[in-house]
């Protein structure tokens, strides 16, 4: 069995094309993250870029308003670029760099990953292509445009169900083309090793400073911690630092689209299967023949049929639960975090509010949860306000 | 000497691809017969999976067309049983382990080998995972095979060595389809192949007109040709049997000059 592995999944499943140049990353960031010069020059710009640290912000009308756990919420959402993905894009786009390269390509559901990689392709001086399911262009044309305001090129992948799989799809195939100077800056804790592993550890500073604002403000670590789940780079960020701690449980939040018993839904570990697909073992919405299912998820960064293989893992192991959230109960807490709070999340990320409004009352006073706010919902305005049907033009 | 080991045997072997299933299962049965027929050594035949991430997008077209056709393994290895005592040349599968995983890796191997077909490609398992799937394949006396690409490099050498039945060189990087110019890259792999083992080479990608399949023949053992029967398959649907007779015909002559 080859290398990357978390229990059964992980791995390495691609064309032997793409091998070479999933080794030489392999090898490249083995080098570069015991590189001193390397990590201050990554946390120099995490810190005076990106904006980190994030606050742990105490919402305290929302934990007097459901009357149970202390509830504090993770400000992803506050990083330059709006949500979480910068510290990876950082991180990997620094390291192609170092590798030579000068043009990065990235897959992109929502266009959160597609605007931290044009933001930082643009501050980097390199190149970048993007490639995005025509339905999700459709979904978050004002993204689209951000992309390009950026300088980036966005393809629009036609192909399959013209969302986030097929864009990853696309971006395997563009990489398998052109790899001597192109990076894939993969977006999630998903995809061949290394990728599910050094994404995860670009985003464990998330965890990190959790667990030191969490000493500084309350004196002891969480009771919960909670986030949404796609590919889950945002959960396995916030989780990781925590995995030892078995008394912090670990929640992630999935799609489940129009209901888990409709066919309408992206709940992987509720409804999937474990299988191959994208590089992993893991997790995956499919049929009774192995393929692969067609998803839906009112959140075009949910919008996944798999699962990166360390939640699949965790999950088997016990360590970390898995609850679906319907479009619905998210755009519930879209609109309660937005009204209670003043604060507008991402739709990927009101997966993680909309559970915590249901197991904060089930808490003590005493205990705490924290929930990752993976980013902003600005880009989501207009998506929810279609499926209110009221009629806003940006 | 095995099954796919003595196809070579015979000078240069042509090695036609379709997708199983497009546009439906009795066309699927009849280009079997076409190809064989036409002069074919081998025959690809592909199991439709929904991600082929390894194809171009005539391939993957088929794909989708055949699942939407209802296509899926076990209808192929009926289709597959019937034909087998009427062509003598291997037949073998190229698909995605995702299918086979979720079929069962053990059922589906013994399937395949009470069916007769004689080996599978899997494009995404490559050498460090293919574990999984050889020891049953071993078991069950079907041939894994092995791919090598023109980034595998240092790679190449510990894959010949380890592959059966024939390697399956990847002429160019991207993927599966039709190009207008062949690189030169192929050559080069067949030559590293050539310092470590005796293993036919077959090269298969981007090769689209009987001119680059005799370019190819002059240097390769085989020459594997999928992306342009598919597309001639699409555009004629179930009246395909004829054209791509004729051209896998000029194709097997083109590469007879050998």
């Amino acid at each position: 069995m080859g290398s990357g592995r978390f229990g059964i999944y992980g791995g390495q499943y691609i064309p032997e094309t793409l091998m070479s140049a999933v080794l030489e990353l392999e090898q490249a960031y083995e080098h570069w993250s015991r590189d001193l010069d390397f990590v201050n020059e990554l946390n120099t710009l995490l810190g005076q870029y990106a904006g980190r640290p994030s606050l742990l912000y105490h919402a305290k009308k929302m934990t007097a308003d459901l009357g149970g756990a202390k509830i504090y919420l993770k400000r992803e959402d506050l990083n330059h670029t709006g949500s979480h993905k910068i510290n990876n894009v950082l991180g990997q786009a620094l390291l192609a760099k170092k590798m030579g390269k000068r043009r990065l390509i990235a897959e992109t559901g929502a266009g959160q990953h597609g605007v931290a990689t044009a933001t930082v392709a643009a501050l980097m001086s390199m190149e970048c292509e993007i490639f995005m399911g025509s339905e999700d262009m459709k979904r978050q044309a004002l993204n689209v445009y951000r992309m390009e305001l950026l300088g980036a090129k966005v393809n629009r992948v036609l192909t399959g169900t013209a969302t986030l799989k097929d864009a990853v799809n696309a971006t395997l195939r563009e990489w398998a083309g052109r790899m001597a100077d192109t990076h894939y800056c993969l977006g999630s804790v998903m995809g061949p090793h290394p990728f599910p592993a050094m994404v995860r550890n670009f985003q464990t500073v998330i965890g990190r400073e959790i667990r030191e604002q969490m000493i500084a403000i309350d004196g002891k670590l969480p009771d919960a911690i909670i986030a949404c789940v796609g590919g889950g780079s945002n959960a396995i960020g916030s989780f990781y630092e925590f995995i030892s701690d078995e008394q912090v449980e670990l929640i992630g939040c999935e799609a489940a689209g129009k209901g888990i018993d409709s066919p309408e839904n992206a709940a992987t570990i509720t409804n999937g299967a474990v299988g191959v697909f994208h590089g992993m073992k893991s997790y995956f919405c499919q049929d009774a023949f192995g393929q692969i299912a067609p998803v839906h998820s009112i959140s075009a960064g949910l919008d996944y049929p798999g699962i990166g293989p360390e939640h699949a893992n965790l999950y088997d192991r016990g360590r970390a639960r898995y609850v679906p959230i319907t479009d619905q109960e998210a755009v519930e807490a879209f609109e309660y975090l937005a009204k209670t709070e003043g604060i507008i999340p991402a739709l990927e990320s009101a997966h993680a509010v909309a559970y915590t409004t249901k197991y904060a009352p089930l808490l003590k006073q005493d205990q705490t949860i924290v929930v990752t706010l993976s980013g902003r919902g600005d880009k989501d305005v207009a998506a929810v306000a279609r499926y209110k049907g009221v009629s806003a033009s940006e | 000497m095995n099954k796919i080991r003595e196809a070579f045997s015979a000078g240069k072997t042509f090695i036609p691809f379709i997708t199983g299933g497009d546009p439906d299962l009795d066309t699927t049965e009849k280009l079997l017969y076409a190809l064989y027929e036409a002069g074919a050594d081998l025959i690809e035949i592909g199991v439709p999976f929904s991600d082929p991430i390894a194809e171009g997008p005539v391939i993957e077209a088929a794909d989708q067309r055949a699942l939407k056709a209802g296509c899926t393994i076990e209808k192929l290895l009926n289709t597959v049983s019937r034909v087998r005592p009427n062509i003598q040349a291997p037949l073998l599968f190229m698909t995605y382990f995702n299918p086979i995983y979720t079929y069962g890796v053990s059922k589906f191997t013994e399937h395949c080998a009470e069916c007769g077909l004689d080996g599978l490609i899997i494009p995404d398992l490559p050498f460090e995972e293919r574990g999984e799937l050889l020891g049953p394949c071993t078991t069950q006396r079907l041939e894994l095979i092995s791919l090598v690409a023109p980034t595998s490099n240092d790679r190449i050498a510990k894959i010949a060595k380890n592959s059966d039945g024939f390697l399956y060189c990847v002429s160019s990087l991207g993927v599966t389809g039709e190009r207008c110019v062949l690189s030169h890259d192929a050559n080069h792999i067949v030559e590293q192949v050539r310092l470590v083992t005796n293993i036919p080479c077959a090269v298969g990608f981007g090769i689209s007109t009987p001119k680059q399949a005799r370019d190819v023949a002059s240097f390769a053992d085989g020459v594997i040709i999928g992306s342009s029967l598919v597309r001639i398959a699409a555009e004629h649907g179930r009246d395909c049997i004829d054209p791509v007779f004729n051209f896998a015909k000029e194709v097997k002559q083109a590469i007879g000059q050998f």
